[in-house]
Order: C-alpha cells, then sequence, then structure tokens
C-alpha cells in the first residue's frame, strides 16, 4: 500500500500499482496538463506542461521536505510518501510561461482549424495561460504539407513528439520523423515515404494540436456541433470500442475509445474509415414483396404478422445468421423461426475474411476475420440446435431440400455471396432477405427487408477472445428502415419497444456462455470466460490475447 | 561551430573571436611553454609529452613512460580497488558540471551480467573550448591509456570516443593511435595477459552542440537525433543501448591515468582543498587544462593548477590584454558559464570560484578574454544566436525563450529595443534551464547564464545602448512590431 498526497489530499494505491503523478491525480479528480505524455507512448517530459512541486514525507516522522526545483509530474512516480503541489504559484507561472512560448510561433488560424474546440492548446490557454501576448515576434503562416495518409499544418505543431514516437513504437513503421533544430524544427516524413500504416489515422487523434488534420474528416464539420455515443468497430474480429461523432443523423467521423482489454488506444483505418457504407446511397431502404416479375412497397404495420403467415406455411424452415448481427436480435430470430418450426435448421452466415491476421509492434492486431460476433451468434446457435451449422453445410442441405422457408439476417457491409452460392435459394417457397445492399440473393428473394447499420441499433458483441461489448445506436436509420430487433420483437408478439437489455437478461439465463452477462455491462465491456476461468477450464482456450 | 579564426581576415577576427572553436589558437601551446615565462613551481602533467617530436606516436609515448601504469593497474589493482583511489582522490569531471567522477561509477549496478559501455566525450563544443584537441592531437595514448583504465574499473566492455566533427586531426590521430595500441596488445581480448578485455571505438558527431550532453551524445551513438533523455533513469542504470554506461570527459580519463600512476596524495596536493565546513563539498584537487582565447596577446592551452586565479591566467600565462588595451569581461568556463567583469578577475579558477562570482561555475575552464572596445550587446546577441542555434528544440521552455532572446537581440541591434527587454530577457534567464527545473538538458543554463550575467553586470552598458539607438520608442512597454521577415534571416 502507498499513500501519495495531492494538495493535500490523500490517496491510497494498492501494492504494485505503478502510477505516475499525473495518473495519480486524476484518481483524485486533479487534471494536471500535460501534451507530450501519453498513456501508451513512452515518456519523454520534453513539452514541460506538467511541471509540478514535489516532495518526499518521511514515514517516521512526518516531516516533507520539497525539491527545490520543479520536476515533470509524468516522470514522478507515485510511490509510498510522495507528494505532489499542483496549485503553487511556481507551478502557475511555469505553466504560463509553458503556454507563453506554444503561442509565440503559432499561426493561431483557430477559426479554420479542424481541431478548434477539442483542442489542448486552446484549453490549456484559457486555463493556464495569461491574457496578453508580450511577444515581438511574427507568426508564421500556415503551411500545409501533405505527407501522406493525414495532412501536416507545420506551424501549428507544438513539437510533442506524440505522432513520431507512435509510429516508432505502435505501429513500427517509423516514417515520421523530426527534422530541423531549435525554432526552426519541423515534422516531415522521409523521402519517398509518406506515412502510410493500418494505424496512421491514430496520429489525428493523438495530436493535441490541429497539426495533423484527417483527410477523410478536414473541413467537413465542427467539432462542437457534433455528439459523441459510445460504439463498437464491427470491421474486424476484435471490436475495438469506438466513439462515434455525429451531427443530425450523419456520421463524420470514428475515433478510438480506450479500452485497456480491448484495443488500448487505437483503432486501425479500415476501422476509422469503414463508416461510409451507411451513408451508401445504394442502401436497401424499403420492405418489399415479390410478385412475379415486379417489387412492392410494402407498410411496416402489416408485415410482422404477414410475414409470420408466411414462414408458417413455408415449414420446414431454415435461418441463416450473419455474423454482422446482435446477439440479442441472433436469439431473437433463433426464437422466432424455432417456435414456427421446432426442427428448423439455424446456420452462420459466411465469415469474410481478408488476408493475414496483422500484428503490429506496439500489441495492436488487425484480424483477418472482419465481422464482429462471430463468437457470439456461434453461441446463441449452438444453445438452440445443440451444434453451429456452417454456411456451406447449409448451401448442401438445400440442395437436398431439407428446407422450403429461409430467412437470411444478412446486414454483411461487403458483397458477400456470389451468383453461384445465390442460386442454391432458388425455388424456394419463401425467402426473406434481410440486408443492407442489393445482392444476387436479394434478387430471389420473395421479401426483401432493409437491414440497419452498426451505427443504427443496439445491441452486444462477443469478440474473437469472448470478450461482450454493448453499442448504443448514434444515428437514426433512413427512412422506411426498421432495426432488425425490432421487427423481431413484434414478430414475437412482444409488447412495446425492443428491449435489447431484457433480451440480454433473458440470454445470460438460458445460456451458459453468457451467463456472466447478468450483471451491468461496463464500459469497456466483460469477460464472458470469467465463469471458466473460476472453473479453471479456460486457460487451455484462451490461446492469445488482444 | 566551424569558424576558423585563421581564416578570418584580421579586421573582422575581433568581432569573430566568439566563436572561435580554438584553430590557430591551440597551435600556440608551444609558444607558451618556450616563450621564457617565468618559472613556475609547477611542472605540466596533462600536457607533458605536448610538444614533442612525434608526441602523437605510440614509439613516443611508451618512451615517455607511456603505458607502464596501466600494466602495473592491470597487474596488481581490481577494478574495485581502482574505483577506491579515484573516488579518494576526489577528482571531478572536467565536462563542464564537475560531477565527482568515482561517486559516478559507483552509480553502476553491481554484479550486472554486462555489457557496460564507456563514452569518452570529446565532443567538447562549448564556445571557447580547445583543450581536449591539444590532448587527442598532440597525445593521443594518454587518453586512451586513461579510457582502458577507467573501462577496466567500471567493468565496461565496450568504449566509445565521440569526437566532433570538425576536429578531422584528432579523429585520424585517435584513430591511428588505437590501431596502434591494438597491434601492441593494449587493447583488444586479454589485454596483456590480464583477462580485461576492452574494443574501442571512435564516433564521428554531425556538428551539434547537443551532442556533447551525455544523454544526446548516448542518443546519437545509438544512431538517433540527439535529443537528451529525460532523467532519470541516469545513464549509470540505463545508458547506451539500454544498458549501464558511463561518459566522461577526455580531460578526464586522462587525470584518471596520472591519479593511478602517482597516487591521490600527489592529486591532492594540488589544488583547493574542500571546504571544512560544507561537508558536502569535494573540493577542486589536480590539474586542469585552462584554454584562453579572445583579446590576449598569447592564446593558447596552458595547464595550471586548479584555483589559480583568474588574472594569473590571463596576465601571467596568456600575456595580459592585447593592444595595450583594458580588460573588460571575462567568460571564465566556456560561454555557458557566464561573464565575470574586469573588477571580478581575482576569482579564484576552482570548481566554487565562479560561483561566487554570479556564474554557472567553472564550465570547461576555458576564458575568453574581452577587451574594452567590444559591446556587450553584440556579446549577447553572438551567444543568443548560438544558442538559439543550437538548441535541440524538444523542451518548450529551451526552444522558445532562446528563439524569442535572440529576436529580441536582433531588435535591439537594429535600433528598435525597449528598456522592457531587458527585463523579459532576465526573465527568460531566470526560468529556462535545469536548475529551475524548466527543461531537461543543461543547454538553457548554458543560455541562460550570459543573458542573465551580462545584462546584471553591464546593465547601463545595455540602457545606453537602447537609449541612444531607439530615441523615440526605448521606454515603450507595450508588445512592438517585429523585424520584417528579412532582417529576421538566419
Ligand atoms: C549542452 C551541453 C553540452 C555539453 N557538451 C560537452 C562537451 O562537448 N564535452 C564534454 O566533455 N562534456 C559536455 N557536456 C557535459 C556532459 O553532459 C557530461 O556532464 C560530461 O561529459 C561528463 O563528463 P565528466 O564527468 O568527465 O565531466 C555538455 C553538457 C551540456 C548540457
Ligand atoms: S504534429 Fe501534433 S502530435 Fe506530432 S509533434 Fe506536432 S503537435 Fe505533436
Ligand atoms: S534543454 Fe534545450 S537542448 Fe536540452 S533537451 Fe531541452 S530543448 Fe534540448
Amino acid at each position: 500500500m502507498a499513500v501519495v498526497i495531492i494538495d493535500g489530499r490523500e490517496l491510497i494505491l494498492p501494492e504494485g500499482r505503478r502510477l505516475n503523478g499525473i495518473e495519480a491525480a486524476r484518481l483524485v479528480g486533479i487534471e494536471i496538463p500535460h501534451y507530450c505524455w501519453h498513456p501508451g507512448l513512452s515518456v519523454v517530459g520534453s513539452c514541460r506542461m506538467c511541471l509540478v512541486e514535489v516532495g518526499m514525507r518521511d514515514a517516521k516522522t512526518g516531516r516533507i521536505t520539497m525539491q527545490p526545483k520543479l520536476v515533470p509530474a509524468c516522470n514522478t512516480p507515485a510511490v509510498d510518501g510522495t507528494v505532489f503541489v499542483t496549485t503553487s504559484e511556481k507551478v502557475r507561472q511555469a505553466r504560463a510561461r509553458v503556454e507563453e512560448g506554444l503561442l509565440l510561433r503559432h499561426p493561431i488560424d483557430c477559426p479554420i482549424c479542424d481541431k478548434a474546440g477539442e483542442c489542448l492548446l486552446q484549453d490549456y490557454h484559457f486555463l493556464h495561460g495569461q491574457p496578453q501576448r508580450r511577444a515581438d515576434l511574427r507568426p508564421y503562416t500556415s503551411r500545409r504539407r501533405d505527407i501522406g495518409d493525414v495532412t501536416l499544418f507545420v506551424d501549428r505543431c507544438i513539437m510533442c513528439s506524440r505522432c513520431v514516437r507512435f509510429t516508432r513504437e505502435i505501429s513500427g513503421s517509423s516514417e515520421l520523423m523530426v527534422v530541423g533544430r531549435g525554432a526552426q524544427e519541423e515534422i516531415d516524413v522521409f523521402p519517398g515515404r509518406p506515412l502510410h500504416n493500418n494505424l496512421s489515422g491514430n496520429v489525428v487523434d493523438l495530436c493535441p494540436v490541429g497539426a495533423l488534420a484527417d483527410k477523410d474528416f478536414l473541413y467537413r464539420q465542427r467539432v462542437w456541433f457534433m455528439r459523441c455515443h459510445r460504439a463498437i468497430c464491427t470491421r474486424c474480429a476484435v471490436g475495438c470500442s469506438i466513439w462515434i461523432d455525429e451531427n443530425q443523423d450523419r456520421i463524420y467521423r470514428l475515433r478510438p475509445r480506450p479500452n485497456p482489454f480491448v484495443n488500448k488506444w487505437w483503432i486501425c483505418n479500415e476501422g476509422r474509415y469503414g463508416y461510409h457504407y451507411v451513408h451508401d446511397r445504394r442502401r436497401l431502404v424499403r420492405p418489399m414483396r415479390r410478385e412475379g416479375q415486379s417489387l412492392h412497397e410494402l407498410d411496416w404495420g402489416l408485415l410482422p404478422d404477414e410475414l409470420c403467415q408466411r414462414l408458417r406455411t413455408a415449414a420446414p424452415l431454415a435461418a441463416v445468421i450473419s455474423p454482422f448481427v446482435s446477439v440479442e436480435e441472433a436469439y431473437l430470430l433463433c426464437k422466432l423461426i424455432r417456435s414456427l418450426d421446432a426442427q428448423a435448421v439455424l446456420a452462420c452466415g459466411p465469415i469474410p475474411l481478408v488476408g493475414q491476421d496483422q500484428n503490429f509492434p506496439g500489441g495492436f492486431v488487425v484480424l483477418a476475420e472482419k465481422c464482429p460476433n462471430r463468437r457470439g451468434v456461434e453461441a446463441v446457435l449452438a444453445h438452440f440446435a445443440g451444434k453451429v451449422v456452417s454456411f456451406d453445410e447449409l448451401l448442401q442441405q438445400l440442395a437436398d431440400g431439407l428446407a422450403r422457408g429461409v430467412w437470411v439476417a444478412g446486414g454483411y457491409p461487403m458483397p458477400w455471396i456470389d451468383h453461384q452460392q445465390a442460386q442454391r435459394f432458388a425455388g424456394l417457397e419463401l425467402l426473406i432477405v434481410q440486408d443492407l445492399f442489393p445482392s444476387p440473393l436479394s434478387d430471389l428473394a420473395s421479401y426483401i427487408l432493409p437491414a440497419a447499420a452498426f451505427a443504427e441499433r443496439e445491441g452486444s458483441y462477443v469478440n474473437r477472445n469472448d470478450w461482450l461489448q454493448t453499442s448504443a445506436w448514434a444515428i437514426r436509420p433512413p427512412s422506411g428502415v426498421r432495426p432488425e430487433g425490432q421487427l423481431y420483437w413484434q414478430m414475437l408478439g412482444m409488447p412495446g419497444l425492443f428491449n435489447p437489455r431484457s433480451v440480454l437478461d433473458d440470454i445470460a439465463r438460458q445460456i451458459m456462455f453468457f451467463s456472466a452477462a447478468t450483471c451491468e455491462i461496463p464500459e469497456t465491456g466483460l469477460d464472458l470466460r470469467v465463469n471458466l476461468l473460476a472453473e479453471g477450464q479456460a486457460d487451455k482456450e484462451r490461446s492469445h490475447d488482444v | 561551430m566551424t569558424v576558423y579564426i585563421a581564416a578570418i581576415p584580421a579586421r573582422r577576427r575581433e568581432r569573430c573571436l566568439l566563436r572561435a572553436s580554438g584553430e590557430g589558437i591551440a597551435r600556440r601551446f608551444r609558444s607558451a611553454a618556450l616563450s621564457g615565462l617565468p618559472t613556475m613551481p609547477y611542472q605540466n602533467v596533462l600536457l607533458a609529452n605536448v610538444g614533442k617530436p612525434n608526441s602523437h606516436t605510440l614509439a613516443a609515448y611508451l618512451a615517455s613512460g607511456g603505458y607502464s601504469t596501466l600494466r602495473k593497474v592491470l597487474k596488481e589493482k581490481s577494478p574495485q580497488e581502482v574505483v577506491e583511489i579515484v573516488r579518494a582522490s576526489n577528482l571531478r569531471g572536467r565536462g563542464g558540471a564537475g560531477f565527482p567522477t568515482g561517486l559516478k561509477w559507483s552509480f553502476l549496478p553491481d554484479k550486472h551480467p554486462g555489457p557496460i559501455y564507456f563514452c569518452v566525450n570529446a565532443d567538447e563544443s562549448e564556445p571557447g573550448t580547445f583543450v581536449n584537441r591539444v590532448q587527442m592531437e598532440h597525445d593521443p595514448h594518454q587518453v586512451l591509456e586513461g579510457t582502458i583504465i577507467s573501462c577496466y574499473a567500471t567493468g565496461a566492455s565496450r568504449a566509445y570516443i565521440y569526437i566532433r566533427y570538425e576536429y578531422p586531426l584528432c579523429w585520424k590521430r585517435m584513430q591511428a593511435a588505437i590501431d596502434e595500441a591494438r597491434a601492441a596488445g593494449y587493447l583488444g581480448r586479454n589485454i596483456l595477459g590480464s583477462g580485461f578485455s576492452l574494443e574501442v571505438y571512435l564516433h564521428r558527431g554531425a556538428g551539434a552542440y547537443i551532442c556533447g550532453e551525455e544523454t544526446g551524445l548516448i542518443e546519437s551513438i545509438e544512431g538517433r537525433r540527439a535529443w537528451p533523455r529525460i532523467k532519470p533513469p541516469f545513464p549509470a542504470v540505463e545508458g547506451l543501448f539500454r544498458k549501464p554506461t558511463v561518459v566522461n570527459n577526455v580531460e578526464t580519463v586522462a587525470c584518471v591515468k596520472h591519479i593511478l600512476e602517482r597516487g591521490v596524495a600527489w592529486f591532492k596536493s594540488i589544488g583547493t582543498p574542500a571546504d571544512p565546513n560544507d561537508p558536502r563539498d569535494p573540493g577542486s584537487y589536480g590539474p586542469k587544462l585552462f584554454g584562453i582565447s579572445g583579446h590576449v596577446n598569447r592564446p593558447g592551452c596552458y595547464e595550471a593548477p586548479l584555483g589559480i586565479s583568474c588574472r594569473e591566467l590571463i596576465e601571467r600565462f596568456a600575456g595580459g590584454v592585447w593592444k595595450g588595451r583594458k580588460l573588460k569581461a571575462v567568460v571564465p568556463g566556456g560561454l555557458s558559464t557566464g561573464v565575470i567583469t574586469a573588477e571580478e578577475i581575482d576569482t579564484p579558477m576552482d570548481f566554487s570560484g565562479p560561483l561566487r562570482v554570479g556564474c554557472l561555475g567553472l564550465g570547461t575552464g576555458c576564458l575568453i578574454v574581452l577587451d574594452e572596445t567590444y559591446s556587450m550587446v553584440d556579446f549577447l546577441y553572438n551567444s543568443c544566436r548560438f544558442f538559439a542555434h543550437e538548441s535541440c528544440g524538444q523542451c518548450t521552455p529551451c526552444r522558445e525563450g532562446t528563439h524569442w532572446a535572440l529576436q529580441m537581440l536582433r531588435r535591439i541591434k537594429a535600433g528598435r529595443g525597449r528598456i522592457k527587454d531587458l527585463d523579459l530577457l532576465l526573465e527568460i534567464g531566470d526560468t529556462i534551464g535545469i536548475l529551475p527545473g524548466t527543461t531537461i538538458c543543461g543547454l538553457a543554463d548554458g543560455a541562460a547564464w550570459p543573458i542573465k550575467t551580462a545584462i546584471r553586470k553591464f546593465r547601463q552598458e545595455f540602457e545606453d545602448y537602447i537609449k541612444h539607438t531607439n530615441v523615440a520608442g526605448w521606454m515603450e512597454t507595450q508588445p512592438v512590431p517585429a523585424l520584417e521577415q528579412s532582417a529576421v534571416a538566419h
């Protein structure tokens, strides 16, 4: 146990908890301003914004001896007896001087800077800076330079070197470097080696000022107009925690949401820029019924009853549930189909695999399995059917004529089925296809139902390490689209609105695999293996960590 | 800084002296030795071989008893005993900070599986400093012998000698010395049958002052940008290639050799004894090389005991101020230490003397002498230009402070100064550096001390200059427009 004193407040840290001054102060609600320190990167202690006064309390006499000089809190471990003073006049002045220094040559072009509103330089200036400029320096112009995946506004940079350390330590690609010396220093890339890697977008989030700008986001939205929503990235089986930043039902960017158990502080570019399909014009946005050669638009009000009726007459039934569907939706659909045909075949949709797993030196992984919920869907299927029928097996069974009515819950953001596979579904009595985009399969469907995209629905996903996370909806679906969960909910005859929490409670009670999910799900998610761990079974199953 | 005095026309020479790195001056050590100075009781030790013919060769070095100390140490003393002897001698680092060398060595972890690295700091870029150069050009084997003994003591298996780019002859001669020593069995595996092995490598800098800072030097050897590392961890725990490392100056390792040759008592008989009232004062013992440049009759590199007065160095060794002029100011130990006035030159040149007259310390012990005609505004301008140019740009206070100070001095020199600027300059000087705790390394302190001492000690001159050149605006207190970009060009 270690007792640390921060501005007179005592903080008790458990044995073995290694924190620096900034982290310890945060625990008692004191924010020590800092630029260059980042929990995920090495400590350089160069911005000097986190200077504090530090002392030591003698364990026996209780006397406190302070160090005469200021020290950076980021490089000061909070060990037993450490005393931090963050509000003294000396500290206040040091912060004001650093702010003054950083603003000497800064272009102060906040009105046209994307970072304005979430810029540390702005925030700290209001909190710690001095009101008047004393310098006689001519600020440089705001030079813009293309350095690859992102854009660099050279003169806005405050030389915290976070971006350089990121490319060295986390992505391991080392594209960024510092050129020049002293006040002539700039961030740059080596000639002919632009910043280009699958994690490059993170440097934009890391940059405390507007020096590094996302080409995808540049000049598209002011940050104060956007609302942030907690969500889960659905582009690979890691399931990174993200923020969705949205304004009036349009997504403008995705950002990593720190989660020590899944993605630390980062996300990959595939996930970051992989949201554009949500606003794609080719999306299916109306429920439709095929009558002969033509399609008829339908009304959602009558649809649940009509579908139930048709399904009842089309037994034997089968359902295909894609790994993009949430746990709750998969559960409701299985329950629905099994209530109509107790022997219905329940199959998992095809698992998209693209390339190889990418491992980065900083420990970050991007998986080849490009779907968020294979583990969750399989667990639900196994509960209902005893075993998981793969998509290929289902195709075989269709060829053998084992089903007459099939419900396909797709929701794939990418093309997922080719003509040949789709032809196996030809000639069914009833084919209901619920998907985001038209596909060879929807061309054959008796009913085409529009699906909701990841940002438009609520639900839980289980990543490949059996880590369960819940995602809230961030935007409303396009008019005419109703989230899958709501439809299943109504078809099962349940009253009111789809409530994923109550469904998850059900699941946790019914399915052993989900038994840990009875409690409140933390923002960082929950390990479904805890119960197994308790029984000592998980060790052999847990092959790798994210 | 690579402006060679010899290459500058005589009329411009005076103005460029601050930028001297010793070419031309260093060559004069001989004339000093031969010029019939009054006989001194002091016998040169560090410079004993300098001036002899072919002093840089192994043959000449062996003829003067070279490598016998190494032989004796390897045979008779354990590494711990060597550390003990160095510690008992109170030898303090000659690189600038004056940290006790024995103490530094004792910070190395016990029983480390290795490797341990030893770095010899021959980056000597402090303006006005050129003593290591004389040692390496004229007595490279002495440096090498000291290095080998120091490595033996610290258990280092590899040594890097980091030589600044502007010293090509040093590089050539050190390399030749290493080759000769290896061929003669003083380097390599199992040195002189003792079981101790050592490889010595030369590493050539690329012209940055900051590479002399010990962690900057380490980063540079690792092949990276010389951005000094934050401490802790100190190099003794985690240094070069993240292994325990010792960094010592060239002159320090040469002293190590002489301490082992002549004993602790000899070493402690020279210099200023420790202050008995201050238990933490290690004293200033031993011989020291003093480089003297600037407006003197005989600039050069001289050896004298620590504690010799600044006046004696200028008047007896360097032959006094040139052209019969009066002394105005002296930089006591490399530009970083600040200036002392003509009234203060009775200061003893030991580790605490310059401190007592408001300077950073002894620094490198290299004096720059300014005569009465030299403007302190020019002095400070040159100084600020140097440090703004050499700041590695990592710490905000140093990067922005040195730049801002330079811009202010540019404006003052352009006739647009305000009295207020002096206060701002002093504020910068008082708040940047490791002493107030606002930077990672000591370069900022080095930038601050000339500002603080020059303005505090010569304030009247600065005020007169500003009032005369800016009759209309000297009393302005509001920020004034910056100089045009063209006037700001480097
Ligand atoms: C900016 C800066 C430049 C330095 N340059 C040198 C140098 O050129 N040569 C040197 O020996 N020490 C230099 N030092 C001092 C070294 O950091 C270090 O203290 C010294 O090499 C230790 O050796 P010593 O203990 O033998 O003095 C410099 C320090 C600073 C802060
Ligand atoms: S570009 Fe941004 S992250 Fe990189 S050093 Fe500059 S301020 Fe820091
Ligand atoms: S004090 Fe100056 S030179 Fe030293 S590390 Fe900081 S910025 Fe670099």
